[in-house]
């Protein structure tokens, strides 16, 4: 790992078909459009185990979904690498993915699981409630701000403790 | 004197190690004896009405949002059937070869997945293994390779759809008539260089699949085993043809049910049986009846259907299976896995001939003629034959819609399987372990089901098992794996 001039993923993953599940798609559509240097966007339905060989290939990553759970705007939480879950179905849960990652490709890649409230899952439609569309932009807002931190990116930018009151 | 013992009803649900949301339900009488076993369905989308009143050109695009795991299928199937209501019966050579290699490599991913990080725990570690290991990441740790293996062959086929679909997941490279886009001498040659790479492992899935098989054949022949009918679609000349042909129907002695019957006319032949108890349809065999007209499809009924397979190594491997029941269809539940890693094989000796195919260059990528009312298409999607069919009015809109998917055509199948595990390893037990609860998953899990698809919901596998006598009343549970995430 390279922490002077590290590499950053994101991954928005969810079903835009579904209103607010396509939270995760919608925040790494955007966040394409930064162009930031060493940050590369991946958008996905759902978590797979070829996602680790990714995630693997850089310093740090960020997976972007919706989430049903009351929070604020968003929460934004490091992850612990889990390797001791089973495998349920074809879907993986981000600290699995992270958990593979380390497994199977020695690496030391750091996770982190940006989790955006939506209010609309249980219909069809590719658009989000106006409540999750605030909570993207502030989701947005807050993660441009840490990538773009004005030392560049490193190891301690990424430190929850240090830039994040969100949990 | 004895107190009697209550019916008892034993509750899996869902069914982990597969997509989507089942739930298996064992009744046992007083005597402990399985007096019905079902895997219910119980998730409803409803994508045949969804569809309605949407314009005919949308469906390619449209229907793949049924499912996240093989959106590529209904991709090319919906392609398929389009390409017919646009009134094209022959795509241009580099259409038809770019469609076939976002096939097959979608056939390669899926399997390579399904057999690498789904089955293989079972196979590895044993039905009752400590479930704390029997999963992909025990593979990991104790079979560090075969998990990375199983990860950049699923990356490998997923590379492939993008180049040809323009994305990995719900991409829109087939359209009505033909594709949007070719394969460039550059996306060619990134694909190429590690095909020998797929290749060799492709050839060491089948040697593990087929050791296992052959090492615990007396389990192989009767774990959830049952004699059934086989149905796919063949080329003309009798080939294994994953993305297009007729279909076949044949018996458990191998004797054609139906043969070369077009797809247009497939429901001459097959009939849908709604049952209360799952959303997920029965089909069947009109001439045969409900009862006796049921049949398996995926990768062991295309290997029992076919006359031959038309790539080198997968046919080699064909003989070696056949011979294992002298040449009569292999009815046994877990022979699902070599049959699997034959057609694994078979995907990449096909991708590496495409790719070194200059049709994959051509210009010439669409076709027109004149507009149908109504199209049928069949493809062999990773778990079996894949049914659509359309009726689109004057307006271009699809007034009509009916799907069979793959796994509802093992519908029954998968229900035969668990009620013979569950007399075979449940009944007459004190104790209901989850060892043994394992075993009726590993039969489901044989067939590769994506109930997600089959009943077009989206859905989570958290485990949840319960005990429940013939009242309904909670007895015992168990619960694992629940989630609150979105």
């Amino acid at each position: 790992m390279n922490r002077m001039n590290p590499t950053v993923l994101i991954i928005g993953y969810g079903n835009p078909g579904r209103v607010d599940d396509g939270l995760g798609p919608a925040f790494a559509k955007a966040a394409e459009e930064w162009n930031l240097p060493g940050v590369s966007v991946v958008t996905t339905y759902q978590l797979s185990v070829e996602d680790s060989h990714a995630v693997a290939l850089n310093d740090f990553v960020i997976f972007a979904d919706a989430t049903v759970n009351e929070t604020d705007e968003f929460y934004f939480r490091k992850l612990n690498p889990n390797t001791e879950v089973s495998h349920t179905t074809h879907h993986l849960e981000p600290a699995a993915v992270l958990g593979l990652a380390h497994s199977l490709f020695d690496t030391d890649c750091d996770g982190f699981e940006l989790g955006i409230r939506g209010f609309a899952f249980n219909d069809f439609g590719e658009m989000l409630s106006p409540g999750a569309e605030e909570n993207l932009h502030a989701a947005l807002n807050f993660i441009k701000r840490l990538l773009s931190f004005e030392n560049g990116l490193n190891s301690s930018t990424l430190e929850p403790h240090k830039l994040i009151s969100k949990t | 004197m004895v107190a009697p013992v209550e019916p008892r009803k034993i509750v899996i649900e869902p069914v982990t190690r597969i997509e989507g949301h089942g739930k298996v339900t064992i009744l046992l009488d007083e005597d402990r004896k399985v007096t019905q076993a079902r895997l219910h369905i119980a998730e409803f989308r409803g994508f045949e009405r969804y569809v309605q009143g949407r314009p005919y050109w949308e469906m390619p695009v449209l229907v793949q949002r049924l499912c996240g795991i093989c959106p590529v299928s209904h991709h090319l199937c919906a392609a398929k059937a389009m390409d017919r209501i646009v009134g094209v019966d022959q795509l241009t050579p580099t259409a038809e070869k770019v469609r076939r290699l976002m096939h097959f490599g979608q056939m390669f991913q899926s399997h390579a997945l399904h057999f690498f990080h789904l089955c293989s725990p079972d196979l590895l570690f044993g039905f009752d293994a400590d479930p704390a290991i029997r999963n992909v990441i025990g593979v990991a740790k104790e079979h560090k390779e075969l998990a990375v293996q199983g990860v950049m062959m699923r990356k490998y086929g997923q590379e492939i759809i993008r180049i040809t679909a323009g994305k990995k997941i719900h991409g829109t490279g087939a359209i009505p008539g033909g594709v949007n886009k070719n394969v460039s001498i550059e996306e060619r040659d990134y694909l190429l260089k590690d095909i020998d790479q797929m290749l060799e492992w492709a050839r060491g899935a089948l040697n593990l699949a087929k050791n296992y098989s052959l090492e615990h054949l007396e389990t192989v022949k009767v774990f959830g085993s049952f004699d059934s009918n086989h149905l796919c679609i063949v080329r003309k000349d009798g080939a294994m043809d994953l993305y297009d042909g007729n279909i076949r129907a044949i018996n458990k002695d191998g004797e054609k049910i139906f043969d070369g019957v077009d797809p247009q006319d497939y429901l001459d032949y097959i009939q849908e049986e709604v049952k209360s108890w799952s959303y997920m349809k029965f089909p069947f065999i009109r001439q045969l009846g409900p009862e006796k007209g049921w049949y398996r499809v995926g990768p062991l009924a295309r290997l029992n259907a076919c006359d031959f397979i038309d790539t080198p190594e997968a046919e080699a491997a064909r003989k070696e299976f056949i011979g294992v029941t002298n040449g009569k269809p292999n009815n046994f539940t877990l022979a699902y896995h070599w049959a699997r890693m034959i057609e694994i094989l078979h995907s990449a000796e096909v991708i590496r001939d495409l790719l070194n195919d200059p049709d994959l260059q051509g210009e010439d990528l669409v076709l027109s003629g004149d507009r149908r009312p109504e199209a049928v298409a069949l493809l062999e999607a990773p778990r079996g034959t894949l049914f659509h069919h359309y009726e689109v009015d004057e307006n271009d809109q699809v007034k009509r819609c009916n799907l069979i998917v793959s796994t509802t055509n093992n519908n029954t199948p998968m229900n035969r399987a668990v009620e013979t595990v569950a007399r075979d390893h449940l009944q007459d037990k004190e104790e209901i372990t989850e060892g043994l609860l394992n075993h009726i998953e590993v039969a489901i899990r044989a067939y590769d089901p994506c109930l997600s698809c089959a009943t077009h919901a989206l859905g989570q596998m958290p485990l949840v098992i319960e005990l429940k006598d013939s009242d309904g009343q909670l007895l015992d549970s168990r619960a694992k794996g629940l989630s609150n995430s979105s």
